[in-house]
């Protein structure tokens, strides 16, 4: 590997975008593909699949074997709220790989005896959300069931383009968030990326099962193809 | 946290520019129960260093010894360990995988 692939390579990391490099097992010829270059890439199909799962494997191109090593960033979770379901889906985001995050401005929610070990910041939205950086990595939920924390949380979270987004709430509070969140300027195509109710239909009933129900959400938008892409893995196929 | 891979590379650049040889083993392929998955990874410099892993700790010690060639040599190589392999029955993966790792080194033209 070239010391100048390798300096890219960690520049990307630490920028937290993903980047693949592609190396010919032969002859150890190199290149490396940045996030924003797949689309346009001849291999397009199989590394977007590849950084889709975050897994790096050996395909054939060309007669060639070709190894993709996929940098993808360690996901995020920022639950907003620390609240009883929250204490149960921490430890479970954690054990998914997830660095999680709490933020709750109430001083008796945001407790260390209510979350070891998880780091925790008792602060307003508007002061906690901007230095955590959160970015397109990061699932973020909003569970406190109070307007005045949850609603300026998720604004921000629809600037930060996080790939999943959910709040607690039936849709008869979701119904009315939405009105709030459009009178504060969101969009509709903002309000549709909200998951909410928050989290599979699993018929979840204890905080534990929730979270289940959250991660089990937050995994399939991670994990499955969008819609776009599931036609060209089609086309490939065939 | 370097089982997140990330300080294994930051350290591979890291020796590079002090000057030290430095090569890259990435587990390319698996099969059956490897360890480790495939882009996981060693780093290796020329004192014999190496930080990360591409097994379980079965086969590093021959990677490393293999790294150190191609550290000299300049010239990739592709070594493949596993129960069915001869020649890595005394590194064997005892877990009765089989695995590919790519070394090469770090800084080649």
């Amino acid at each position: 590997m070239k010391l100048e692939t390798l300096t890219q390579v960690n520049a990307e990391r630490a920028a937290r975008r993903p980047v693949i490099v592609v190396t010919d097992v032969a002859n150890g010829d190199q290149r490396l593909v940045k996030a924003k270059d797949i689309a346009t890439d001849p291999l397009s199909a199989e590394l977007s699949k590849q950084l889709r799962m975050g897994k790096s494997g050996t395909i054939e191109s060309g007669g060639k074997k070709l190894f993709l090593n996929v940098y993808a960033p360690t996901a995020r979770l920022v639950i907003v709220g620390a609240v009883h379901i929250s204490q149960a889906l921490a430890p479970l985001a954690r054990s998914l790989d997830y660095d999680v995050t709490v933020v709750d401005p109430r001083t008796a929610f945001a407790s260390p005896e209510r979350f070891p070990d998880v780091p925790l910041i008792a602060e307003w939205p508007d002061v906690a959300l901007p230095p955590l950086n959160v970015d397109h990595y990061t699932a973020f939920v909003a569970v406190t069931h109070d307007p005045k924390i949850d609603d300026p949380a998720l604004l921000h979270a629809f600037e930060r383009d996080c790939f999943y987004i959910g709040a607690l709430g039936s849709r008869k509070t979701h119904a009315k968030r939405a009105e709030r969140l459009k009178a504060q300027g969101a969009s509709d195509a903002d309000i549709a990326r909200i998951h909410a109710p928050i989290g599979l239909s699993i018929g979840a009933v204890s905080p534990s099962e929730i979270a289940v129900a959250i991660m089990a959400e937050i995994t399939a938008e991670l994990r499955l193809p969008k819609e776009g892409e599931k036609q060209t893995a089609k086309v490939q196929a065939a | 946290m370097l089982n997140r891979d990330e300080d294994i590379l930051q350290a591979a650049e890291n020796w590079q520019k002090a000057g030290h040889g430095v090569a890259l083993a990435t587990v390319v392929e698996t099969w059956g129960s490897a360890p480790r998955p495939a882009g996981s990874s060693l780093v290796i410099n020329d004192d014999g260093t190496f930080l990360g892993s591409v097994s379980g700790g079965c086969v590093e010690g021959a990677v490393v010894t293999e790294a150190l060639d191609v550290i000299a040599s300049g010239k990739p190589k592709m070594l493949e360990f596993g129960v069915a392999d001869e020649t890595a029955w005394n590194v064997g993966l005892s877990c009765g995988g089989t695995i590919r790792v790519f070394v090469e080194k770090v800084g080649q033209s």
